[in-house]
């Protein structure tokens, strides 16, 4: 691993006091392709949410190098998004342009054919008009990567981003998922499927609030680790006693 | 629209048969009264610039606070009304505060408190709405509260016309202005948030212009029935379009139809003008729900002849 993109140190994200992750120390490589895994509860969403700045640690701190909070590119639990909104797949996906264009940059031909290269990228060639309430679950994760695409960020973190989507898209977009591997772009996405991570992600972070393993992924889902993450998650004490570490 | 030139000069001013009576029906009413003309030229401006406000309260599923904005106004103008009377500059100043007030304090208590948005809004809305009316008849008499509560779009002055339609014109130029990040903001906030700090700036800016349109149409239409305005033709709106572009084109269609079949119906059959206007709105909006291309009817059908594969 060369230059670290991203730096853990010591932090505490949480909800009301409640530590979801707690004292997680690890540094991201430049360019390195990382998995998210752990039990639900386990502080996976909460991380990609401290590093987008959505969300103040309790303690320690989130580093970045070389890169701003606003050149990442997040996409969240596809939940988050009104989906009955009426906007075409088209001006959906423009979004992604947003740090070229901005509120009032001119959106041109240049615009419209970047647009297009990214649909046909994600499998959705000849989809630019179609009002985004028609299109199934997958067709909109694809339409969602399009966006992400543009964005061309350094930095790419997605949520669970292959959680009830057809295996026709989820092999596309891991395909896609290898390519930006390919540009030496950062990749770090929540999972739960354990047999995807071991065959895609050479890298994992094992979260059960605290950090159970990191490292090459093989190394990191041994039957002990996944045991004792699966212990470590259950509790929610509302009489805990303040953390004295 | 023309009248059919018949025969030579003289006959020309004179309509025939039918045509005279959609003469009289539709247009003599604007023709022959100044009041009735000033009552379309405000619904033209409270088209213009309350029923965008209208669609993208609907499209954020805002419409409820729309309506408790619209009550939080009143005892503004009410204070405004104690100290000034009638007068539209004092209760215009009123209006404006108590509802930018009562939407950010509102804001505020559902970030952080455990009460959700729509549980506090109700709450301030419920107390505005009881002290305005407390406020009002400490002084005015019951025409009074009348008209605040339901408007007077037939006696519109000068200063209430340009109000109206200065408030469109900032409208119109306020949304333009943050039109892609408030669309961004009402399809998937967390998107704008992630690449950019205007998310903010485009709720508040649009929370504003939502209390400045509903402040004009107060004193078009009262606290009551202003937010109809904004609401029901966006809300018709939604039956005939998938796209957020003619959905805005529409809605205004829509509200500007509205005023005029509702201020002929208030002419004809001396309804207030107020109510008159909301219930055609209304009936538009039903319409709409039935036969709109996306209304019940026409799903309905379509649903049965399915597309071949």
């Amino acid at each position: 691993m060369d230059d670290t993109i991203l730096h853990f140190d010591n932090l505490t994200l949480g909800y009301d006091r409640h530590p979801a992750v707690h004292h997680l120390d690890y540094a991201i490589g430049a360019g390195s392709l990382v998995a998210v895994v752990g039990p639900n509860g386990a502080g996976k969403s909460t991380l990609l949410k401290g590093i987008v700045g959505r969300l103040a640690p309790l303690g320690g701190e989130i580093r970045l190098t070389g890169i701003t909070v606003s050149e990442i590119a997040y996409l969240p639990q596809q939940v988050n998004i009104d989906r009955s909104f009426p906007i075409s797949v088209f001006d959906m996906v423009a979004m992604g342009l947003w740090r070229k264009t901005g509120a009032f940059g001119q959106f041109g031909p240049d615009g419209d054919r970047k647009v297009g290269e990214a649909l046909d990228i994600v499998g959705l060639g000849g989809f630019e008009k179609r009002p985004i309430d028609t299109l199934s679950g997958g067709q909109m994760q694809r339409s969602l990567f399009a966006r992400l695409l543009l964005q061309d960020a350094r930095l790419i973190l997605l949520d669970e981003p292959f959680t009830a989507i057809d295996s026709a898209t989820v092999r596309d977009l891991k395909g896609l998922i290898h390519r930006w591997h390919g540009e030496r772009r950062t990749v770090v996405a929540v999972l739960h499927d354990l047999d995807q991570v071991r065959t895609d992600f050479p890298e994992t972070l094992l979260l059960a609030r605290e950090l159970i393993a990191a490292g090459p992924t093989e190394n990191v889902l041994s039957p002990v680790n996944l045991d004792q993450a699966r212990r470590l998650t259950e509790a929610f004490d509302d009489g805990a006693a303040i953390c004295g570490r | 629209m023309g009248r059919p030139y018949v025969g030579d000069e003289q006959q020309g001013f004179i309509p025939s048969g039918g045509e005279c009576v959609m003469y009289d029906a539709i247009l003599a009413p604007f023709v022959e009264f100044g009041f009735m003309r000033r009552a379309l030229v405000g619904c033209l401006a409270l088209s213009l610039g309350a029923t965008p406000i209208g669609v993208f309260l609907t499209l954020r599923r805002m419409s409820l606070t729309g309506d408790a904005i619209a009550h939080a106004i009143l005892p503004g103008a009410a204070l405004g009304y104690l100290v000034a009377g009638l007068s539209l500059g004092a209760m215009t100043l009123g209006g404006v505060i108590a509802g930018v007030v009562v939407a950010i304090l509102s804001g505020l208590v559902a970030r952080t408190t455990v009460a959700r948005e729509d549980s506090s809004l109700a709450a301030f809305y419920l107390i505005s709405l009881a002290i305005g009316v407390v406020i009002v008849s400490m002084r005015g008499s019951n025409v009074d509260l009348l008209h605040i509560l339901f408007g007077t779009v037939l006696a519109l002055n000068d200063a209430a016309i340009f109000l109206v339609a200065g408030i469109a014109t900032v409208t119109l130029f306020g949304l333009a202005v943050i039109y892609r990040p408030l669309v961004m903001e009402c399809f998937d906030p967390g998107f704008l948030r992630s690449v950019s700090p205007l998310s903010p700036v485009a709720h508040y800016s649009f929370l504003v212009l939502a209390v400045l349109n509903l402040v004009g149409g107060f004193h078009a239409l009262g606290t009551l029935m202003a937010v109809g305005i904004m609401i029901l033709p966006a809300a018709a709106a939604r039956f005939w379009t998938h796209d957020i572009t003619p959905l805005l084109v529409i809605g205004v269609l829509v509200a500007f139809l509205s005023g005029f079949v509702g201020l002929l119906l208030s002419y004809h059959t001396s309804l207030p003008s107020g109510p008159a206007i909301i219930l055609t709105a209304g009936a538009f909006y039903l319409f709409s729900l039935g036969f709109g291309s996306n209304g019940v009817v026409i799903t309905h059908l379509r649903s049965r002849r399915h597309l071949e594969a």
